[in-house]
């Protein structure tokens, strides 16, 4: 086989596999089987193509040879020995709805994918299953793409991806969109999973497997995807507007020699301008949509803050602190905390930041974590307290596990010795 | 990874009817439904272009309608794939939904650091 056409193929499959899946869970109500009947149906496509040629509907051919098999399936099983006929007739049924026709395409499309997410999203899946399930069906990743993106063995996903469609079909979870008051739960667990596959992309650094940041990609077109399906829901474009406005910081994060460069040091010219309008756009309909204070769309809020300052200076830090008053009341925690402090720093000067975050150092969870002795040393050494900040900054570089933090912290400890 | 594609195809005569304008509607629609389309416009009729060139240090402007060439940019796309092939698929796919005759140019757009999805 000639190695273009593997790659067409391949090209194929990462367009049509989570509509494939999809299409054929609808019909034999069960996603594991789903996935082998499509997979079942690319090795087909491997053995046919390089000879045949890709047919110009490609989409429809995998679609059809899958249904071939998923009836061959049925029969074999003799699960349908009297319903076959009816079945038969469903299908061609099927097949019809799925010729091209556009309106049609779109209707399909659209909830065969919400169903296909709602399911890989399910809570009687843990998190990290959801995880896996959800780049396999939906971002069309392979078992090793998944494995090197996440740095565990390639078996470790593997049996988290069996043990994942067994669990559903033993729980016997429907294939459907949720209604009623079990969607906003439901929803809440697709935007959970969407968000860890970012972070994940977005804490790669430099040297880290190329699947690491692909992530981050990965998880902006899921977020897109779902805001398309679910128009109505303002969290789901908080989470677009949210991730879009991240994503366009991602090549001005990293200096020359892989160091992170923080926030307000980063080049500015450096952001993606057409994310930055496509998540300024989202957060507008999230707002619209009365979704102002929900947590995505909050912190979404937030980075259009400095999105929309074109300098450091610019930056509009009193409606940051609002914000991150309102970020601190839904979802509290420490880090929310640390970062309400430096806001407040910033926009009404170090006392205000110290007041804040003073309290947290009697948090467990912040013990161990570097950023607050560092932050901590900013604000005493601008209010003039040179040796506390000195000691803070010993404490933050004796913390930190980045050797690079590390010497920048104990050369700023060290100046602040001289003086 | 983003490619940009520019769709070329000889410059029409009518403007595209109400039924048309729909059509690339939905098909638009479609594509940002599946996440393939970042972003995309299209041109209105070379007359209101112009080509900027810059030659032997002097800067010449020259009004459309660019009537010499075969073909003129239609419109553009930025195109969200995995791969060039994913790209060129979707390309595929594009030009078959427009019919008549034309190219789309796919070039992978710079992005630092650039994941590559081999």
């Amino acid at each position: 086989m000639t190695a273009d056409t593997h790659r067409a193929i391949e090209a194929v499959w990462r367009i049509e596999s989570a509509r494939l899946i999809g299409g054929l869970a609808r019909l034999v109500k069960d996603v594991g089987l789903a996935e082998d009947l499509a997979q079942d149906a690319l090795v087909a496509a491997l053995e046919r193509w390089p000879e045949s040629g890709v047919p110009d509907n490609p989409g429809a051919w995998l679609m059809a040879t899958a249904k071939h098999r998923a009836i061959d399936h049925l029969r074999r099983r003799k699960l349908l020995d009297t319903k076959h006929e009816t079945l038969g007739h469903e299908l061609e049924a099927e097949q019809e709805r799925t010729a091209p026709d556009l309106d049609r395409l779109d209707d399909d499309f659209g909830d065969d994918i919400l169903r296909l997410i709602f399911t890989t999203c399910h809570p009687v899946l843990s998190p990290e299953a959801r995880v896996a399930l959800t780049l396999r069906l939906l971002g069309g990743l392979a078992t090793d793409e998944i494995a090197r993106a996440f740095l565990v063995p390639e078996a470790t996903i593997a049996q988290r991806i069996v043990r994942a469609k067994r669990t559903l079909r033993e729980a016997h979870v429907p294939f459907e969109v949720p209604r009623g008051a079990e969607r906003a739960s439901r929803l809440a667990s697709v935007l959970e999973v969407i968000y860890l596959v970012f972070n994940e992309g977005y804490s790669a650094t430099a040297g880290d497997d190329w699947a690491r940041p692909a992530l981050c990609e990965d998880a902006v077109r899921l977020a897109r995807v779902l805001a398309e399906l679910v128009p109505q829901e303002p969290e789901v474009h908080g989470l677009a507007a949210l991730l879009e406005i991240q994503s366009s910081r991602l090549r001005a994060r990293l200096g020359p020699t892989g160091e992170p460069i923080l926030l307000l040091d980063q080049d500015r010219a450096r952001w993606d301008q057409l994310l930055i309008r496509r998540g300024l756009k989202a957060l507008e309909r999230a707002e619209v949509l009365g979704g102002a204070y929900g947590p995505y769309t909050v912190q979404a809020a937030i980075a259009a803050c400095h999105a929309r300052a074109t300098s450091p200076e610019e930056t509009d830090w009193t409606r940051i602190t609002a914000l991150y008053d309102a970020l601190a009341q839904l979802t509290p925690s420490p880090v929310v905390e640390l970062n309400r402090g430096v806001a407040y720093a910033m926009a009404f000067g170090p006392a205000a930041g110290l007041e804040i975050v003073d309290p947290l150092q009697d948090e467990p969870a912040m013990r161990e974590y570097y950023l607050l002795p560092a932050v901590r040393a900013d604000f005493l050494a601008k209010l003039g307290r040179s040796e506390e900040a000195r000691q803070e900054l010993e404490r933050a570089a004796g913390l930190t596990r980045n050797a690079r933090e590390r010497t920048l912290l104990i050369e700023r400890a060290q100046s602040l010795k001289r003086v | 990874m983003r490619f940009l594609s520019i769709f070329k195809t000889p410059e029409r005569t009518a403007p595209p009817s109400q039924e048309e304008m729909d059509r690339m509607g939905r098909y638009i629609d479609e594509s940002m439904k599946k996440g393939e389309l970042v972003a995309t416009e299209g041109c209105l009729p070379s007359a209101l272009g112009a080509r900027v060139r810059l030659a032997n240090g002097k800067v010449t402007v020259t009004d459309g309608p660019f009537t010499e060439a075969k073909e003129v940019v239609g419109g553009f796309a930025i195109l969200n794939a995995a791969s060039k092939e994913e790209a060129v698929e979707l390309a595929r796919r594009f030009l078959g939904f427009v019919g008549g005759e034309g190219e789309c140019e796919i070039r992978q757009l710079y992005e630092a650091p650039a994941p590559v999805r081999a």
